[in-house]
C-alpha cells in the first residue's frame, strides 16, 4: 500500500516538476477562464440577474478544463514515457491517481484566479457554491483523466477530446449550478459527491484496461 | 452459425408477425386517450423503442465487460453491435418523441421529459463512441477503449437520469404534465405485444448486423492471408 | 527444473485490424541466453519484442515470459524517458517506481557508466540522441532486470555509447538473459546463443 502511494506521490510530483519547467499548460488556462469570463459578460443582456452568470461560470470552468486535459498526456506521449510507466511493475491505475491529482492541482490553480474574477465581475459566491466547485473539479479530473488518455491513443486527438468528455461533463454542470442557485444545494452537493464515487472508482479500476493490449 | 440459436428467418417471421398484431391491438383495440386522442398511440410505440435502447446500451456494456474479463475475441464485434443498434433506436427513441410531443403539446422539444433529454444526452455519448474507435488503429487497444467507453456510458445512464431530475427543479418548471399511463388492460395487452414485436425486431437486427460485421472481418482477414 | 526455458513462444501471430505482421513464430530462450533476431524493417521485430515484455499481446498463440514485470528490462524505439525532466529526476522515478534498492548509489553508478554524470543536472531535452539512447539504457538496467530486451540499440548510439553498450552486454550475458533485434549482427555475433530470423512473409 505505502509502495502504492510512494509511486501515486512520484508520479504527481513528475507532472507538476514538467509543468512547472515549460509547458505552459496552466498559463494558458488562467489566460483562457479569465478571457472567457469577459466574453461572457458581453454575452449576457444586461438585464438577466445572478442566475444565467452562475451558469456560464460552469461553462467557463469545464472549458478550461478541457484545455488542460487536452495537454494532460503529452509528456507521456514525446518519448514515449508512457511505455516507461505500463512497464513498471507498479499498478496501472497508480498513473492515473497519480495524473489526476496533478490535474487537480492545475485546475485549482485556475479555479484561484476564476473565482474571485467571476465575484469581481459577476455574482457572491457562497459556502455552497464553492463546495461546488471542489467536488466538481474531482469529478472533472477523474473522468478527464481517463478520458483524455483515451483520446491520446487516438489520431485525431484535438477535437476528440470535447467530444468523449462533455456527454460525462453533463452532470457536473447541473450539480454545480444546482448547488449555487437552488434553494436545496445540499441535494446536488451530494449528487456531485455521487457522480465523483461513481466515476473515480470506475476510472480508477478500467485505466488499466486503456492503456495496456 | 450455431445450430442452437433459432434461426433468423424463423424470428424475422415471429416479429413481422407479432408487429402485425400489436398494430392490430394498437388502432382497434386499446381505446383512446381522453386527452391526447389519436397521438396517444405513439406511446406503443415511442417507450417500447425506448427501452430497447437502453436493452442494447446494456447488452453492450455486458459484452464489453466480457471482453475486458475474459478476452474473448468474439466480444468486441458484439459490444460494437449492441451500441450501434442501441444509437439507432436512440436516434427513433428521439424521433417518435419529437413526434409525440408535436402532436401532444405542438412543440417539436421540451425539456421537461426528462425521458427525452436523458436520451439526447446518451445519443451525444454514443455517437461520440463511434468517433471515438473509428479513429484508433484496429486491433486490441480499440477494442479494450471501445469497451470501458461503453461501460462508462451504462453508469452514464443512472447519473444523468438523476442530474435530470434535478435540473428540472430550477432549470425548467415543468410545464406540461405527462401521466404515468394508467394502463387498461388492453391498453396493456397491447403494449406488452408491441413491445416484443419491438425487441424482437432489435435483436434480429442485431444478429443480421453481427453476421455482416464478422463476415467483413473474415474476408479482410482473408485476403491478407491470400495476398502476394 | 534448472533448463525450464524463460521464454515459452507457441504458434505467435499478431495482427492489426487485418494486417499479419508475425506469422506463427515458436521459439524459446533458456536463462542466460541470448537470442538475436535478424529481418528487414517491416518484418516484426519490433513488435515481436513489444510482445516479449508485455506491451502487446499475441493475436494468436501464446508467449510465456517466465519473469514479473519488474524483472524486465526494456530499450526501444523511442528511450521511454520525460524530456522535461533531467536525467536524474528520470532515473529516481523510475528506480521509485521499481523499487530499486540502495536508488541513489544505483543511478550514480549507472550514469557514470554510460558517461552521463556530468549531465546528470541537465535536462533531457538537451541531451544529444546519443546521450538520450545512453539514459534509456540506463532506465532499463537501473532494477538490474533478469531479461533484457533491447530493440536496435546501437542505432541510436554514438560510438563511444556503442563501445559501452557492447561491453555492459558482455557482462551480462550468461547471467541475465538477453533478447536483442539488429541490423549489426555481427556485433553481438560473440554473446549470442541462438537466432531468429525473421523475413518478409
Amino acid at each position: 500500500m505505502t509502495g502504492y502511494l510512494a509511486a501515486v506521490a512520484a508520479l504527481a510530483r513528475k507532472d507538476l516538476r514538467v509543468e512547472l519547467r515549460g509547458r505552459d499548460t496552466l498559463p494558458a488556462m488562467l489566460l483562457f477562464v479569465l478571457a472567457t469570463l469577459v466574453v461572457f459578460h458581453f454575452a449576457l443582456p444586461a438585464d438577466v440577474g445572478d442566475d444565467p452568470a452562475y451558469g456560464l461560470l460552469w461553462v467557463a470552468l469545464v472549458f478550461t478544463s478541457l484545455l488542460g486535459l487536452a495537454r494532460a498526456w503529452v509528456p507521456e506521449r514525446e518519448a514515449g514515457a508512457l511505455d516507461g510507466l505500463v512497464l513498471a511493475p507498479t499498478d496501472r491505475s497508480a498513473i492515473w491517481l497519480g495524473k489526476t491529482i496533478a490535474s487537480l492541482a492545475f485546475l485549482a490553480a485556475a479555479e484561484v484566479v476564476a473565482l474571485p474574477a467571476f465575484v469581481l465581475f459577476f455574482a457572491p459566491l457562497d459556502a455552497n457554491a464553492l463546495a461546488g466547485v471542489v467536488l466538481a473539479s474531482v469529478g472533472i479530473c477523474a473522468v478527464g483523466s481517463l478520458v483524455s488518455a483515451m483520446a491520446a491513443a487516438s489520431r485525431g486527438r484535438e477535437v476528440l477530446l470535447p467530444l468523449i468528455f462533455l456527454p460525462l461533463a453533463i452532470p457536473i454542470v447541473v450539480g454545480g449550478v444546482g448547488s449555487s442557485i437552488s434553494e436545496e444545494p445540499a441535494k446536488f452537493l451530494a449528487f456531485l459527491g455521487l457522480y465523483d464515487a461513481v466515476f473515480a472508482i470506475l476510472s480508477w479500476a478500467a485505466f488499466e484496461y486503456v492503456v495496456t493490449e | 452459425m450455431s445450430m442452437r440459436k433459432p434461426s433468423l428467418t424463423l424470428l424475422a417471421s415471429l416479429a413481422t408477425a407479432l408487429a402485425a398484431v400489436a398494430v392490430a391491438l394498437i388502432f382497434f383495440v386499446a381505446p383512446e386517450d381522453a386527452d391526447q386522442g389519436l397521438s396517444q398511440k405513439i406511446f406503443y410505440v415511442h417507450v417500447p423503442i425506448a427501452l430497447t435502447a437502453y436493452a442494447c446500451f446494456g447488452l453492450a456494456a455486458w459484452k464489453a465487460f466480457r471482453l475486458l474479463t475474459t478476452r474473448g475475441e468474439r466480444y468486441d464485434l458484439e459490444s460494437y453491435t449492441g451500441v450501434h443498434q442501441g444509437t439507432i433506436f436512440g436516434a427513433l427513441t428521439l424521433v417518435t418523441g419529437a413526434i409525440w410531443a408535436k402532436a401532444s403539446w405542438g412543440v417539436w422539444w421540451t425539456w421537461s421529459s426528462n425521458q427525452l433529454v436523458l436520451f439526447l444526452v446518451l445519443f451525444l455519448f454514443y455517437c461520440a463512441y463511434f468517433m471515438l474507435r473509428y479513429s484508433i488503429e484496429p486491433g486490441p487497444r480499440r477494442e479494450r477503449i471501445s469497451a470501458v467507453y461503453a461501460l462508462f456510458g451504462v453508469a452514464l445512464v443512472p447519473v444523468s437520469f438523476l442530474a435530470i431530475r434535478l435540473a428540472s427543479d430550477f432549470i425548467h418548471p415543468t410545464v406540461f404534465t405527462r401521466d404515468g399511463p394508467q394502463m387498461t388492460g388492453e391498453m396493456f395487452t397491447a403494449f406488452c405485444v408491441s413491445w416484443a414485436a419491438i425487441t424482437l425486431l432489435a435483436y434480429v437486427m442485431y444478429r443480421v448486423e453481427l453476421a455482416g460485421k464478422r463476415t467483413d472481418a473474415n474476408l479482410r482477414e482473408l485476403r491478407e492471408v491470400l495476398a502476394p | 527444473m534448472a533448463d525450464a526455458p524463460l521464454v515459452v513462444a507457441r504458434g505467435v501471430e499478431r495482427r492489426y485490424g487485418a494486417r499479419r505482421v508475425l506469422h506463427g513464430l515458436s521459439f524459446e530462450v533458456h536463462r542466460g541466453g541470448a537470442l538475436v533476431v535478424t529481418g528487414p524493417n517491416g518484418s516484426g521485430k519490433t513488435t515481436l519484442l513489444r510482445l516479449l515484455v508485455g506491451l502487446a499481446v499475441p493475436s494468436r498463440g501464446t508467449l510465456e515470459v517466465g519473469l514479473d514485470r519488474g524483472r524486465l528490462g526494456f530499450v526501444g524505439h523511442e528511450p521511454l524517458v520525460y524530456r522535461e525532466l533531467t536525467a536524474l529526476e528520470n532515473l529516481d522515478l523510475f528506480g521509485r517506481l521499481y523499487g530499486v534498492p540502495e536508488r541513489r548509489e544505483r543511478i550514480g553508478m549507472l550514469l557514470e557508466r554510460f558517461g552521463l554524470w556530468d549531465a546528470r543536472a541537465e535536462r533531457v531535452s538537451a541531451f544529444s540522441r546519443g546521450m538520450t539512447q545512453r539514459l534509456a539504457l540506463c532506465r532499463a538496467l537501473l532494477h538490474e532486470p533478469e531479461l533484457l530486451v533491447l530493440d536496435e540499440p546501437h542505432s541510436a548510439l554514438d560510438a563511444q555509447g556503442a563501445a559501452l553498450l557492447d561491453q555492459e552486454l558482455d557482462e551480462l550475458a550468461g547471467t541475465s538473459t538477453i533478447v536483442v533485434a539488429t541490423h549489426e549482427p555481427d556485433r553481438v555475433d560473440a554473446l549470442a546463443t541462438s537466432w531468429l530470423a525473421l523475413g518478409a512473409a
